[in-house]
């Protein structure tokens, strides 16, 4: 009898709880419904906090003055958040959750896109951008990072892309050239591992999705591909499959030892290349204040990285950052007023100086390569035309669940073969846009 | 496992705490509601810290809830079991799953081993080593978990680690650059070791507080009767730590069951190719990391039904020993 008592307290605090709907998952308001478009007061603005941060916020700082004092009765108030994977992922899904204190505008990681946009936390600004006087001398294939479903929801601020990294005096010592193919960069592992055995021939991680996807890229092969408007898994077709092996075949003795080399992310690549360990690496740009702390300094030149053609250059990763204005922006012109000018040509000369990021704009591009040699075979690089995961929100999800690190890791490790690793990943890759 | 059916020998025979409860069952009316009043205090404090999340979780594991869902961006949708089915078709779980079932069984036996024997060691040795030993232990098991695998993946680091470097220095050549998460079972060896390290000491100076408290009298009279050591250990000491023993067993099992940290540390999320995924692990994987709460709940929820049993076990053997709940 007491049983029973206990059970109905139980089913009416059930059921008082269904009827209070306080008990259903907390769904945020759609962030559209708070938005405004006040033309003063405090514009709300959240940049990365980047290594070497000072630099940054001296740029940017000018660029409040002059906004400033071009909109009378308007402050701009910029927050530096953790740049940090995990930290900036909570802080994005705060803002989204609560628009009343999301800021107008953010800088993005240009994959994080879909995502952001599915949740619905960003602002369609392509209206916008096609006013802007700077918007035809974007690079094209970068602007297209910030597009989707034919919407524009982001103003690509920079990019970073990677090169062959490689050092000047083994490379003498050996009698080799740059490597200008990928025959010719195996040969080089080869020739300076035989010379020095303590030193990897090249570089390379298990965990180093961007340092292994131009060899798919090169190969012909993607990740995804577009088949009418839904994305198909591609990275066990053939052609991927030739690439996984070119990357994952450097994972020898003479390359990347697997015992050593399998776990390594690309930040850790960063670290032999710098230390003097490795002869060759595949880095950003913005890796050179890395290197240049390091046993590497002054031992070292940057070519693009060979495609298998002899002469032809591997598909680079256009990773970078956005703008994006908030949908819950309740300052909308003003937020996008701010960003055109910080992605204008002036401060994107600017931030280049100080930061090291490469310009979106094809102008000042041209203009800081001109300015500083060490920049051509990235330039080269973006030129020679640049790729990008898929603009889906189902990347999130791939990118967390670690699938393409996990086929190579398997390759790498001697786990599976390309084929059996290549065809686990599509089926993971095919859930995970089947999840939408 | 099974529940021990021993009572201590030394406890006279009374009935037990449940049984006792029961005789008194027909109390005056008025008195009846005297003990949901008592338990009044528990449930304002429990219902809200335990029923109301565990309830969100079983609601959220029935539904397609997302970052998108979560900030408005797309209608919240009921998907029934599809949560599960999903999780449970995948291959990857049941491998996990079996994964962390004989990574707990073998930290729960080395820890207890470990603890045992310390505690043991505790009750021969002197004033000055027992405040040290027990000193160093309360150190490992004040160490945040965090904090401790990080200082062991410096110890075991590839280049730069001390144990390496030590190894080789002895004349081991075969340790230079040695990876020891590269391995899956040297791998799951060093996390085990920590695990062990940072739970050992409850064991420890759990079961030593049972050495303690058994009787001197039972000990002497046993002496007096001509028992030796072993017979001892067998007839007095043992069936008298075994509810402590038991009490110690399902805990440790619940903690290894549940660990996190060292594995998402030591093996930098799981491992190559993930071959250290543990059930925790495997779930934020899956599911938090790429912000799908629904699919994530309903790995909780699997979760909390494994985890019920030694818990139920647990409250069985508290109730043994006299702590009514």
């Amino acid at each position: 009898m007491r049983i029973v008592r206990r059970t109905t307290a139980a089913a009416v605090l059930a059921a008082t709880c269904l009827a209070a709907a306080a008990c259903s998952p907390g769904t945020a308001v759609p962030a559209g419904e708070k938005a405004a478009d006040d033309k003063s007061g405090t514009l709300q603005v959240w940049l990365y906090n980047e290594a070497g941060n000072a630099a940054k916020e001296a740029v940017v700082a000018k660029a409040v003055t002059e906004f400033q004092s071009a909109h009378q009765g308007v402050t701009v108030n910029v927050s530096y958040i953790d740049t940090d994977a995990s930290a900036r992922a909570a802080k994005m899904k705060g803002a989204f959750n609560d628009p009343s204190s999301a800021p107008d505008l953010v800088e993005f990681g240009n994959t994080d896109l879909p995502g952001y946009v599915a949740a619905g936390g960003l602002a369609e600004i392509g209206a916008d951008l096609d006013k802007w006087a700077d918007k035809g001398d974007l690079d094209p294939a970068i602007a297209k990072t910030a597009v989707l479903d034919g919407k524009t929801y982001g103003l690509p601020w920079w990019v970073g892309v990677r090169a062959l990294y490689y050092r000047t005096d083994l490379f003498t010592e050996a009698g080799l050239a740059a490597p200008t193919s990928y025959d010719e960069l195996v040969a080089a592992t080869r020739k300076i591992h035989a010379a020095h055995s303590d030193t990897f021939g090249i570089a390379i991680g298990g965990k180093y999705t961007f340092g292994a996807l131009p060899f798919v890229w090169d190969a012909g092969g993607d990740i995804a591909a577009k088949d009418g408007d839904k994305f198909k898994a591609a990275i066990n077709s053939a052609a991927s499959q030739t690439g996984v092996k070119r990357y994952t075949d450097l994972f020898d003795e003479a390359g990347c030892p697997a015992q050593q080399c399998a776990d390594l992310t690309g930040g850790k690549t960063v670290d032999l290349f710098a230390a003097g360990k490795a002869a060759m690496a595949i880095l950003p740009n913005s890796s050179r204040s890395k290197v240049d702390a390091g046993a590497a300094k002054d031992k070292y030149a940057v070519v693009p990285l060979p495609g298998a053609k002899a002469g032809s250059i591997a598909p680079a990763f256009a990773g970078g950052n956005n703008l994006g204005v908030m949908k819950a922006a309740k300052h909308r012109t003003l937020a996008v007023q701010f960003a055109q000018l910080l992605a204008g040509p002036g401060y994107q000369e600017q931030m280049y100086d100080a930061m090291g990021n490469l310009p979106t704009l094809k102008s000042v591009n041209a203009k800081v390569a001109a300015k500083d040699a060490f920049l051509k075979p990235f330039t080269d690089t973006i030129a020679a035309g640049t790729r990008f995961v898929p603009l889906d929100q189902a990347w999130a999800q791939i990118d967390a669940q670690a699938v393409i690190p996990t086929m190579l890791q398997q390759v790498v490790t001697g786990k599976a073969d390309v084929a059996k690793a290549s065809g686990d990943a599509a089926t993971q890759i095919t859930s995970a846009f089947a999840a939408r | 496992m099974s529940a021990p059916t021993t009572t201590a020998p030394a406890a006279p025979p009374s009935p037990s705490g449940r049984r006792r409860g029961a005789a008194a069952a027909a109390p005056p009316r008025g008195r009846r509601r005297t003990p949901l009043l008592l338990l009044l205090p528990a449930a304002v404090v429990m219902i809200p810290l335990v029923a109301y999340p565990i309830y969100q979780l079983g609601l959220l594991s029935v539904l397609n809830f997302g970052q998108a869902q979560a900030s408005g961006g797309v209608p919240t949708s009921f998907v029934g079991l599809g949560n599960y089915r999903k999780i449970l078709s995948d291959g990857q779980f049941w491998s996990v799953l079996s994964q962390t079932l004989g990574f707990a069984a073998f930290c729960v036996v080395a820890t207890l081993a470990v603890g045992a024997t310390l505690a043991v060691l505790l009750t021969r040795v002197g004033r000055v080593p027992r405040l040290v030993l027990t000193t160093a232990a309360m150190a490992a098991w004040a160490a945040p978990a965090m904090t401790g695998s990080t200082v062991w993946s410096f110890l075991f680091d590839t280049n730069l680690g001390l144990v390496n470097k030590t190894l080789v220095g002895i004349g081991l050549d075969g340790f230079h650059e040695f990876n020891w998460f590269y391995d899956k079972w040297t791998a799951f060896l060093i996390v085990g070791a920590v695990v062990v390290w940072h739970s050992f000491p409850f064991v420890m100076v759990t079961l030593y507080a049972g050495i303690r408290a058994i009787p001197a009298e039972v000990l002497e009279a046993a002496a007096l009767d001509g028992a030796n050591t072993w017979t001892t250990f067998r007839r007095i000491t043992a069936p008298m730590l075994r509810p402590i023993l038991t009490i110690v067993v399902i805990q440790s099992v619940i903690w290894d069951f549940k660990v996190f940290t060292q594995i998402y540390v030591m093996t930098e999320g799981g491992g190559i190719a993930g071959q250290n995924l543990v059930l925790n692990v495997y779930a934020y994987q899956k599911a938090f990391a790429s912000s799908q709460y629904g699919l994530g709940a309903a790995i909780g929820v699997i979760m909390l039904l494994v985890l019920v049993i030694p818990t139920v076990l647990y409250i069985r053997s508290l109730r043994r020993t006299g702590n009514e709940l």
